[in-house]
């Protein structure tokens, strides 16, 4: 009953880092660009949330909304103004442009916050559902929650909206979607917003469960990475999978074996998962 | 004007390259320790950014795990000396044969099943990070609590174990660096460097001609790992204290390849242009905010100097320097 405890926590917490890899996997399977500024964008809209809640002295859950938005312009304007310039040069400038920004990020929030973490106060924080001998706890239950509406929110927008079956075009076929007149450059400065608001959601309904610092930064661009990749690189149900695989491979690990060991465990299964299936495990070949 | 090729070299860029070498040896004699030290960083930076070259520059492998070399290097010589009392001038070729299994294990691993682009390089930080925390919680060389080497003394230049003071590191450092750029030029006039640009350009057509691409990748890839491990070495024993969070962190590998990146992916002279000019930088905005006490004040101008230079020259600083002093090749 221990191990279906643990079990389920790292699933409730999966569902939440795979919210925040369908962000990055959406920007790399529609822009083809690898969001090395992935985890700065987490962290982001994690001290927003943290700024916005501890100002106005509400719950963090309702600024879920705003957080969203503002990242969604954010990376808007990051695409437009900037990034888009890039999409056609080499990996190793989109790189450098990228780990550029990333770096900004950070110092940027060094500078406004300190380097101490910084944590949001709930009232509920230790209220707990019991079913059966499941013991979950609240706050996870309610990010789970949050970051599966988010995943299906977006998967609605790409299966109905016209403008989601317009960016689904650039995707399938960049100069296809440009010769009958689709504006890609606005497409992809919409896609780009869409993945960092998919972050934004995930930040603020991540800071529920643990705190924030400047430097975690790169250790959730990792994370997003290795996520990505397990699911497979622009699969939305793949970034779910792999979410949830990292969570309760993490959760277990830090538990039977010892806990500075459970990034080793993803890693390995990254390790494995690329030279089994490289494509990821629900990615196209 | 057009003379005699010296070395392969065109003149100017023969003159030029006397002057520097010139310059570098002299330096030490006229300025202060603390100009030493940084120019060790200098060389440092120079020398890894030349290995990882020759594997992402000349052969086109985007490496982003180029730490876990420098690790392992350093681990394997600073563990012989300090467990075995090898000398370092033995346990470096150990150190780099280490680090050249592990690279050709990685790269045979990754081509044989295809993995390529984004996809390769993501493994590569895979790799490194797991290594890294194996090595935390490998005892035998100390785990996290780190791994030391007995203090150098600096009165006394011990050239066989490697004891000494920063001039005499800078003076390795410096063969080392020259070493690198005499053995980049050499391999890019030599067959397998023209198989690699070829690689580069197009894998595809690379193959229709007949280029064994699979064991010219992966070639690259153990010598480039094996050069990285060779300053690790060196590294380890210049630091005299080895953590697997420093030394196999991923913060190193994207240390290791903005300087070739910044100087000019793929050139000869790219990578010590962008360690100078980086390290420089670095230097310049500790002592700008050194008044200053604003947390993340320095970093924001590095990234903002990072963000400038992609912007304004995204192919490198040394393809531009190099047309406006006039020493462009004529091909």
């Amino acid at each position: 009953m221990l191990y279906l405890n643990i079990i389920v926590a790292g699933l409730l917490t999966g569902l939440v880092y795979g919210l925040m890899a369908l962000g990055l996997s959406v920007i790399f399977g529609v822009i083809r660009v690898v969001n090395f500024a992935h985890g700065e964008m987490m962290v982001v809209a994690m001290y927003a949330t943290y700024l916005s809640s501890t100002v106005t002295g509400l719950d963090p859950l309702l600024m879920l909304a705003p957080v969203t938005v503002l990242l969604f312009l954010l990376g808007y304007a990051l695409q437009r103004l900037l990034i888009n310039r890039y999409i056609a040069r080499p990996d190793h400038e989109q790189f450098l442009l990228l780990l550029a920004l990333a770096t900004i990020i950070t110092a940027s929030l060094l500078m406004g916050f300190g380097p101490d973490a910084r944590n949001v106060q709930l009232d509920y924080a230790y209220d707990s559902y019991q079913i059966g001998g499941l013991l979950l706890d609240k706050v996870r239950v309610i990010a789970a929650a949050g970051a599966a509406l988010g995943a299906a929110a977006l998967w609605a927008f790409f299966r109905f909206t016209r403008t989601g079956k317009a960016i689904r075009a650039c995707a399938d076929n960049q100069i296809g979607a440009q010769v009958v007149g689709l504006d890609v450059k606005r497409l992809y400065a919409i896609t780009f917003g869409l993945g960092a608001a998919c972050v934004g959601a995930a930040g603020a309904l991540m800071l529920l469960l643990v705190d924030v610092e400047p430097y975690i930064a790169t250790d959730y661009t990792l994370l997003a990475f290795i996520i990505v990749i397990l699911g497979g690189l622009g699969s939305m149900p793949g970034a779910l999978l792999g979410g949830v695989l990292v969570g309760v491979s993490e959760a277990l690990s830090g538990f039977v074996i010892e806990p500075s060991f459970k990034s080793a465990f993803s890693f390995a299964l990254l390790i494995l998962v690329l030279l089994v299936r490289p494509q990821g495990l629900l990615g196209r070949a | 004007m057009r003379g005699v090729p010296v070395l392969g070299l065109s003149p100017r860029v023969a003159v030029a390259l006397g002057l520097f070498v010139a310059a570098m040896l002299a330096l030490p004699f006229f300025v202060n320790d603390y100009i030493v030290s940084v120019l060790v960083v200098v060389l440092f930076a120079a020398y890894f950014g030349q290995s990882w070259n020759i594997m992402t520059g000349f052969a086109g492998q985007l490496s982003l795990g180029h730490a876990l070399y420098v690790g392992l290097g350093a681990y394997t010589s600073a563990a012989l000396f300090v467990h075995f009392g090898v000398p370092p001038w033995l346990g470096m070729p150990a150190g780099m044969a280490v680090a050249a299994v592990a690279g050709s294990l990685i790269a045979a691993l990754s081509f044989r099943f295809r993995v390529g682009g984004v996809y390769f390089a993501l493994l590569t930080i895979a790799f490194a990070e797991f290594t890294r925390i194996l090595f935390d919680h490998f005892k035998w060389v100390g785990a996290t609590e780190g791994l030391f080497l007995p203090v150098a003394n600096l009165a006394h230049q011990d050239l066989l174990r490697l004891r000494g003071s920063p001039r005499m590191f800078y003076y390795f450092l410096l063969a080392l660096t020259l070493g690198a750029l005499g053995l980049s030029h050499l391999l890019l006039n030599r067959r397998i460097g023209y198989y690699w640009q070829a690689i580069r350009e197009d894998e595809e057509a690379a193959q229709a001609l007949g280029i064994n691409v699979f064991r010219c990748k992966v070639l690259a890839m153990a010598l480039s790992a094996a050069l990285t491990a060779l300053g690790g070495g060196f590294l380890a024993f210049y630091d005299n204290n080895l953590y697997p969070d420093t030394v196999f962190a991923i913060g190193r590998s994207v240390e290791i390849i903005t300087a070739p990146i910044i100087g000019g992916l793929g050139t000869l002279f790219g990578p010590i242009l962008g360690a100078f000019l980086l390290t420089t930088l670095g230097e310049t905005m500790t002592s700008l905010t050194s008044g200053v006490e604003i947390d993340g004040l320095k970093q924001w101008l590095y990234g903002a100097a990072l963000l400038a230079i992609v912007a304004l020259q995204p192919a490198g600083i040394w393809p531009w320097l190099r047309r406006v002093i006039g020493l462009e090749t004529r091909r």
